[in-house]
């Protein structure tokens, strides 16, 4: 062999030698690889940004002739009861609508690895099914189980109970929310559970910790990264999920989305929708880096 | 105590579980078994068996080009954001520096960015420029909030793959293009596939971009179908909702054999 005498051949030296000098050359192409990041940007800055951008600058005008800047529209939308109400409302729907997958996604990851070999690749299939179903049709679904002809309410007048009335509730739509979005949570539980060293669950078992001290002590706090990453999902996805909220929560509920569309179309109140985008934007924003420092911080734990 | 303890943890896992499995599972059997009802309403359990709504179907020409124009562009914007997503994966995934992560973090934006915003944001945009609707402003919007899904999967997918590999190719005198070629697409093309497949259900299926951006003279299939379904619940829903899922199944049934799409999306 070549380098058996001394003069590594170039061929095989990179591939022993990481870092040494005869990688210089595939690493120079191998930076070049970061031009490949130029059609996305330009296609995003366009197509993106600059709405992002034309969105902000239309909520800064007075009205729809754009000839007087003003702040009146941020000013109108927070001096108006109805317009926090909504706010809260939609808030709110996204914060329930979290736990509730929360508490049932847990139990569905733990069951993933507790299922036997044969029976993993089908209960995958369950938990993926909704999320490559189409929004419409599985909204429409819940209608005809919720609904007043519906399969909830007639059950329970067949057992001689008062009707449920879910649909145009609130908890209707955190339930088709809820089948919508479990898919985003448990798919991060189940791959950080996967993480988890199994002798740390068993050390604690043998040190006396029943099954709930084990849960909320150990396997809790390890997964908690895939909790915050699959949680901020949810609940920004469960605030802006236009088609559940507009036929669920019917004309009786009204939820952020549904207001900017009909601000912007019905009412063609431009400047105004577009401030209502900015505040449910800047909800947004306080939400994702709120969950981005509890993430942090519970990462520092684990690794400190 | 301790046995006690075990049964109570596991009486509320699979309790709770098994109400999970039934709110994932109810509404996709609730949609096959309604599309047979022979009744003029949708209820459940349908009033009678029938292929009434299917044969109805066949009739709705209107219906019919709604879906293939929502096919078509679905099948542009997945196309588009395959390219434009791998590309950008391969620049970033093994980069750490600054500039990469921010850039990482704007291109993943559009999963949390309402739809809505980015929607009425282009209308916005075009109008003020001048510029009429048309389908390539709504296969641009598309494109938008479904390229994020190519660009995850297939970072997950370059991330699995050894260095030592394209060290191999390189070393044993392949040029970067056919290394490439012959190392690196075939083992990220699974992720590719599966994130194209993600996105082409997220383009098929959009309601917040299209209501912006559809023109009225070219109506695409979800729009019109939200809009049935506020209205009057037309019994054609659960029949055309039906041949959806059954597509979509197929669809994810050939992904699982040649991607292996479960394995994609818990990485």
């Amino acid at each position: 062999m070549e380098y058996a005498d001394g003069a590594p051949s170039p061929a095989i030296a990179p591939a022993l030698l990481p870092g040494s000098d005869v990688v210089r050359p595939k690493s120079r192409l191998r930076g070049a690889e970061w031009q490949l990041v130029v059609p996305l940007g330009l296609f995003y800055f366009v197509f993106l940004l600059a709405p992002l951008i034309v969105l902000a600058l239309v909520s800064l005008f007075k009205d729809r002739s754009f000839s007087e800047l003003s702040l009146v529209q941020y000013a109108d939308f927070f001096s108006e009861r109805l317009n926090l109400v909504i706010l809260f409302d939609t808030l709110r729907l996204g914060l329930i609508t979290t736990i509730v997958c929360l508490v049932l996604a847990f139990p569905l990851a733990l069951a993933y690895f507790r299922v036997g070999r044969r029976l993993k690749p089908l209960l995958m299939f369950f938990i993926i099914l909704p999320q490559l179903t189409s929004a419409v049709v599985r909204t429409f679904a819940w209608i005809v189980i919720l609904g007043r002809e519906g399969i909830i309410d007639r059950s329970l007048l067949a057992l001689g109970l008062a009707p449920a009335g879910l649909l145009y509730t609130t908890s209707g739509v955190v339930l088709a929310l809820t089948q919508i979005q479990l898919p985003l949570m448990t798919l991060p539980l189940i791959a950080g559970l996967a993480r988890i060293d199994e002798s740390l669950l068993e050390a604690s078992q043998s040190l006396g910790a029943g099954a709930w001290r084990t849960f909320f002590k150990v396997t809790l706090p390890l997964t908690l990264p895939a909790v915050i990453a699959g949680s901020l999902l949810v609940f920004t996805t469960s605030i802006s999920a236009f088609v559940t909220q507009s036929i669920i929560g019917g004309g009786r509920l009204t939820y952020m989305p549904k207001y900017i569309y009909d601000l912007a179309m019905g009412a063609q109140n431009w400047p105004f929708a577009a401030a209502a985008v900015m505040v449910l934007l800047a909800t947004v924003l306080i939400a994702v880096t709120a969950f981005n420092r509890v993430g942090q911080a519970s990462l520092r734990r684990i690794e400190g | 105590m301790r046995d006690s303890d075990q049964r109570s943890f596991d009486a509320v896992l699979w309790i709770l579980a098994g109400l999970a499995l039934v709110i994932l599972t109810l509404p996709t059997l609730v949609v096959f078994l309604t599309s047979f009802t022979s009744g003029e309403s949708l209820r459940f359990p349908p009033s009678g068996l029938s292929w009434r709504w299917y044969i109805e179907l066949l009739d709705s020409d209107d219906l019919q080009d709604m879906a293939l124009r929502s096919l078509k562009i679905a099948a542009a914007a997945t196309g588009l954001a395959a390219i434009l997503g791998a590309s950008a994966a391969l620049a970033l995934c093994r980069n750490r520096r600054p500039w990469a992560r921010a850039v990482d973090a704007f291109f993943m934006s559009p999963l949390i960015v309402p739809w809505i915003a980015i929607g009425l944001g282009i209308l916005l945009l075009t109008s003020l420029a001048g510029l009429p609707l048309s389908i390539w402003t709504l296969i641009a919007g598309h494109t938008v909030v479904c390229t994020p899904f190519v660009l995850r999967t297939t970072i997950a997918s370059l991330s699995q793959i050894d260095p030592a590999l394209l060290q191999a190719s390189t070393s044993l005198g392949a040029s970067p293009f056919y290394g490439f070629r012959r190392v690196t697409l075939p083992l990220i093309a699974p992720g590719v596939a599966a994130g194209s497949f993600l996105a082409f259900i997220a383009s098929f299926d959009n309601v917040p971009i299209s209501l912006f951006l559809a023109d009225a003279r070219s109506p695409v299939l979800p729009i019109r179908l939200w809009q049935m379904i506020q209205a009057d619940l037309d019994p054609r829903v659960a029949s055309i909702s039906a041949v959806i899922v059954a597509f979509t199944l197929l669809l994810m049934l050939v992904m699982e054999r040649i991607a292996g799409l479960s394995r994609q999306l818990t990485r």
